[in-house]
């Protein structure tokens, strides 16, 4: 919301200088985005009168003007603007001033013909960015004077960020009423003079659902003048504030609405058949805006009706069947309380948000339409003449909102700000907010002014307390909640330390959104996604993820094309499941590895990260949590994955994670070019943890034994390194496979495996026939389970 | 006969004159070897009077010793040397890099997120999370924000058909926190956040760490020094703070939070407020008898601040570039 600083200090006006003023408005909660001045660097400029005009001799758009400048000779000036005409009055530039766009006028020859200064439009002097030639001052400006004087200038625009609970202050009057309050300068009466009325005529309204309209005033003006025009005073003030100049009965809407708060229409009396009924609209029912739209009503917006039916939706927008033209000569005059519960969303559901709407909603004063009606109606009688009939003000009191009694206890204010304010201050505080206090034992029992919709409970008191007393002010004092102490918690490895573990390992953290293109996830999982967004930025961004692949992959290549050949990423975020109402989010911890194990270096020869090197990287991961022996790995189909390449991890019975390489298909489709690892866990499940518990170290020596078996290739290692493990369990500590071999000396089709077996008791020292008994064993089981044969 | 004087002298130079173990090993066999001319020496005693022989003999021993100390000095000394010599030939370029890898890091929002979490939980906070799968209740009409409110406008909500959306704050882990464990409490909620919107100073998803402290008496006086002694630790330096009056359904009252940055410069850096009494009562909570403070931080914002990024959009591009400058 634009406030121009003249028009608010004609309301109130503390002694402050610009900047000052704008600071005491974001310091009351207006917060000030910008303050923009007009009119600066124009101060010689000065108003003119063409006094004769005529055709340059050589050029067909350009007029020699002789111009007064209120001295004795006339000015020879060369315009090129088509509206110049003899007798009128306008800016002008004489050489030596510096205009804003950085022109320095000099005495010129145009096309032969001495010029000695400019006449000036609006886009020459920095005053807007629309003209349509030069600009024609009202006959009453002085010839010679300087323009900035006649038009109030230079004047600042605050741009003020209006938050949505203070609709009283999108108006000049609501802002003056809130800087009054804070400063203490005083107010300017609020009451406008009622008009005269030199006619009876009025039109009927008839409040049939007093409910969506408890007060409509109205006024019938005959007779205006349909040629007359705004004047600059009020079209300048109009475009300070961001509003184009159409009319003058338009503009005088708009003005009102500006500063009073209140929306106005205008309609062509002429026009109108039959009294005026606001209602709702039936289904189906269509009305056609000033703005030529058709629209189509929905049950729950109200209406203005009359005898022939909708002529305009009520706080947003009028008819195009009764508006005002150039040749309206009857005015009737609208100012209406629409409830703020009747226009809440409507403006959203229609896409029409327009200036009425944006302050209905939030809540005009509704103690204020006969106010905008006498202030209107005092403003065309002056532009335009006419006669005016009596205001009238039709009203459903029972239907108004009402100010309830808040009690305000002194101890609560000292409680929730936590510093006490004195009485007196308190007293003056809620007075200057036009707030009616009357003090009671313990505090003060407050009845909020009709134009606030903010004030319905203690705290809300408090707050215009504190905003008025200054935030600044409230000292600070430390103080927390006496809640207990967190539990620092060994049932999880944390996050953190979940990232540590990858992170000494070269793996880079990345953030990608949570969602995603509905084919990549499709792609990367196999299910369809059902959490599809219905208002999604785009659609590479309209359902939930249920990997955190794609986003990676998509990084990864990104970062690919941009020559980062070596990639090592993870994300620690949430994977979304299911279907709406039984969705699930999962933490989840995934990483991707592509290209170079180590960056290229001198000790090392080049290679490609492989399966193992990825699977050593999550077995770092899991063992944080998770005991080795709980851990299986288990060849799997994965719709990401290339098969004989791809893991599903389990943690006991519970699947818990995959990893796998990804599908060179997939690779090639985002263009990366060499091979891509990935693995993604279940963050809650894997990282479940518990606190240690220390059982006893032998103090007696453990010896090791090795033995090589040959086996069919089908047999795993993990089906081996079981089997030896399970021989004899009370012996055994650990068992590891350290040589697989092929080739010469091997049938083809199977393989030798060394397996090595650290044997060790607790209570006392083995002995070689203890160990010979245990390999023994362990070679007879191999034997029986897998055909092994000892290699010797 | 030589003087056993002489013959020191004459085995001490022999002895300094090897150049190896193998010389020092000669020459010790030549003066204390079975035939060596020392161990002849103390063979010839018997030749000598029962009277002379204390004596000679004394002195004899007293030369083998000489001579034996003199020899394992220049052992030593040449075991030294050739273990110079054997180490030099082992020297590497320490200049040259360490074998094996570099080391990854945290995104930034991580960095500046895990910073703030510390901050908050040095001062006794519990760290709180929620789903990001919202319901409208918890997302808006329990933080007194009812259907067509005005401020609903302001959130630009990503909705699913049947009307759950995307949450678009972590304001609703408050209802959830204290249905969940009831007051007094004392949490901080970080996580991600989303928005339908997209330009230069927006992404669609951000993130955001929500703080709530509600008990007995908690006062705006106690709101203003948290986040004072917040911002002065998450930057570690001294820090002006300004409260500005401002608006949110769920706080009463309520402010914007802008830090001085340097000349006469403010910058707006979250939002906060007193727990406002409908959110109170909606979440079980006798508003008569407790009060309490929430707070909104942006974790991007500090981050940008704090690590002088410039552009919001580059935290998601996931540029490696760029993000190893945070590690």
């Amino acid at each position: 919301m634009k406030i121009v600083e003249s028009w608010l200090r004609e309301w109130v006006d503390p002694e402050l200088e610009t900047e000052a003023l704008g600071h005491q408005l974001t310091m009351l909660g207006h917060e000030v985005d910008g303050i923009e001045v007009e009119g600066e660097g124009i101060a010689d400029v000065i108003v003119a009168e063409v006094v004769d005009v005529a055709r340059h001799p050589d050029a067909d758009r350009l007029s020699v003007c002789k111009v007064s400048d209120g001295g004795g000779e006339l000015i020879d000036v060369v315009c090129g603007a088509p509206n110049v005409a003899k007798g009128m009055k306008s800016p002008l530039a004489k050489p030596g001033v510096r205009l804003p766009n950085g022109l320095k006028l000099r005495k010129a020859k145009i096309r032969g013909v001495v010029s000695n200064g400019m006449l000036c439009s609006a886009i020459e002097l920095g005053l807007g960015d629309e003209s349509d030639g030069i600009i024609s001052l009202p006959t009453d400006a002085t010839v010679g004077s300087a323009l900035v004087d006649f038009l109030a200038l230079p004047d600042a625009v605050f741009d003020l960020d209006l938050t949505p609970n203070r609709g009283d202050c999108f108006s000049v009057l609501g802002i003056a009423r809130d800087l009054a309050a804070m400063t203490g300068a005083p107010l300017k009466d609020t009451q406008v003079q009622p008009a005269p009325t030199a006619i009876e005529d009025t039109h009927p309204v008839e409040l049939i659902e007093p409910d969506g309209c408890p007060r409509f005033a109205g006024r019938v003006i005959r007779g205006i003048d349909p040629g007359a025009k705004s004047p600059i005073w009020m079209t300048e003030r109009l475009r300070r504030a961001g509003l184009r100049a159409i009319s003058p009965i338009v503009d005088i809407t708009n003005y009102v609405m500006l500063e009073l708060g209140q929306p106005l229409h205008a309609y062509d009396q002429a026009l109108l058949q039959g009294p005026i009924r606001p209602r709702l609209a039936k289904p189906g029912e269509k009305v056609t805006l000033l703005d030529e739209k058709d629209v189509e009503l929905n049950d729950d917006t109200l209406i203005i009706t009359d005898d022939r039916g909708p002529i305009g939706i009520a706080g947003m927008m009028g008819g195009l069947s009764t508006a005002v033209s150039d040749n309206t000569t009857d005015v009737f005059f609208e100012a209406a309380f629409w409830p703020p519960d009747f226009m809440a969303g409507r403006a959203r559901a229609y896409g029409m948000h327009t200036d009425a709407s944006l302050r209905f909603e939030r809540g005009v004063d509704p103690e204020g339409q006969g106010r905008a009606v006498e202030r209107a109606t005092e403003l065309l009688l002056d532009f335009a003449g006419g006669k005016a009939g009596p205001l009238v003000v039709t009203s459903a009191d029972e239907f108004l909102p009402k100010r309830n009694v808040i009690s305000l206890r002194k101890s609560h204010v000292t409680r929730l700000l936590g510093v006490e304010i004195d009485d007196h201050e308190i007293g003056a505080i809620l007075q200057g907010l036009e707030v009616t206090i009357e003090p009671v034992a313990g505090g003060w029992n407050v009845t909020p002014p009709s134009h606030r919709f903010d004030i319905e409970i203690e705290a809300d008191l408090i707050e215009e307390v504190a905003r008025i007393h200054g935030y600044d002010s409230i000292p600070e004092t430390t103080a927390f909640a006496q809640a207990p102490l967190e539990t620092v918690t060994e049932t999880r490895i944390d996050f953190e330390q979940a990232a540590a573990t990858l992170i000494a390992r070269d793996y880079q953290e990345v953030v990608t959104y949570s969602f995603i293109d509905a084919e990549s996830n499709t792609t990367f999982t196999g299910i369809e996604s059902e959490l599809v967004l219905s208002n999604p930025i785009s659609s590479e961004m309209s359902v939930m993820r249920a990997s955190l692949w794609p986003g990676m992959v998509a990084a990864a290549a990104a970062n690919a094309a941009r020559q980062q050949d070596r990639v090592r990423i993870f994300e620690a975020s949430k994977s979304f499941h299911g279907s709406l109402g039984e969705h699930t989010e999962v933490e989840r911890i995934a990483g991707l590895v592509t290209g170079p194990v180590v960056p290229d270096q001198w000790a090392s020869k080049p290679q490609n990260a492989d399966f193992f090197d990825i699977k050593a990287d999550v077995e770092a991961l899991l063992l944080l949590a998770a005991e080795a022996s709980e851990l299986s790995f288990s060849a799997t189909t994965h719709p990401a994955l290339q098969s004989g390449q791809a893991a599903e991890i389990r943690r006991g019975e519970a699947v818990i994670g995959v990893l796998g390489k990804l599908h060179p298909s997939l690779a090639k489709r985002y263009d990366l070019k060499r091979d891509v690892y990935v693995f993604e866990i279940d963050a809650e499940k894997a990282l479940a943890s518990r606190a240690p518990s220390a059982a006893p170290i032998s103090k007696f020596p453990a010896i090791r034994r090795d033995i090589a078996v040959i086996v069919n290739d089908s047999v795993s290692a993990d089906e081996l390194l079981t089997a030896v493990a399970s021989s004899a369990p009370e012996l055994i500590r650990d068992v590891r496979i350290f040589d697989i071999y092929r080739g010469a000396g091997i049938e083809a089709g199977r393989k030798s495996v060394a397996i090595s077996l650290i044997l060790q008791e607790t209570s006392r020292t083995l002995t070689d026939d203890d160990a010979d008994a245990a390999m023994a064993a362990a070679v007879s089981k191999l034997a029986d389970k897998f055909a092994a044969e000892l290699r010797d | 006969m030589q003087a056993l004087s002489e013959l020191i002298d004459q085995a001490a130079s022999e002895i300094d004159a090897a150049t190896d173990l193998a010389a020092l090993d000669a020459v010790r066999v030549s003066y204390l070897g079975k035939k060596g001319e020392l161990t002849a020496r103390l063979k010839s005693l018997s030749q000598l009077s029962a009277e002379e022989r204390p004596a000679a003999g004394q002195a004899i021993n007293r030369a083998k010793q000489a001579v034996q100390a003199r020899l394992n000095a220049r052992r030593e000394a040449l075991e030294a040397a050739a273990l110079e010599a054997k180490l030099a030939s082992d020297a590497v370029d320490v200049t040259l890099p360490g074998r094996g890898t570099s080391i990854g890091g945290h995104h930034p929002v991580t960095r500046a997120r895990l910073r703030i979490e510390k901050i908050f939980r040095n001062a006794g906070f519990g760290i709180r999370t929620g789903p990001e799968i919202e319901d409208d209740f918890h997302n808006f009409t329990a933080l007194n924000i009812p259907e067509n409110h005005p401020a609903r406008a302001m959130h630009d909500t990503f909705y699913f058909p049947g009307g759950m959306l995307l949450r678009t704050h972590t304001s609703p882990v408050q209802i959830r926190s204290i249905a969940a464990e009831g007051v007094p409490i004392r949490i901080v909620v970080p996580g991600r956040v989303y928005r339908c919107d997209s330009d230069q100073t927006h992404t669609p998803m951000f993130h955001q760490v929500e703080g709530l402290v509600i008990d007995e008496n908690i006062s705006f006086a106690n709101l203003k020094a948290v986040l004072h002694q917040f911002v002065e630790a998450f930057f570690e330096r001294k820090a002006e703070l300004r409260f500005r009056p401002s608006y949110f359904p769920f706080t009463e009252p309520s402010a914007e939070v802008d830090v001085s940055w340097g000349e006469g410069k403010w910058l707006e850096i979250l939002g906060c407020g007193m727990v406002h009494p409908n959110v109170l009562e909606s979440a079980g909570v006798d508003s008569e008898r407790y009060t309490g403070y929430a707070f909104g931080i942006g974790i991007e914002r500090l981050a940008m601040l704090r690590y002088g990024v410039t552009d919001l959009r580059t935290f998601f591009e996931n540029d490696l570039r760029f993000l190893q400058q945070f590690r």
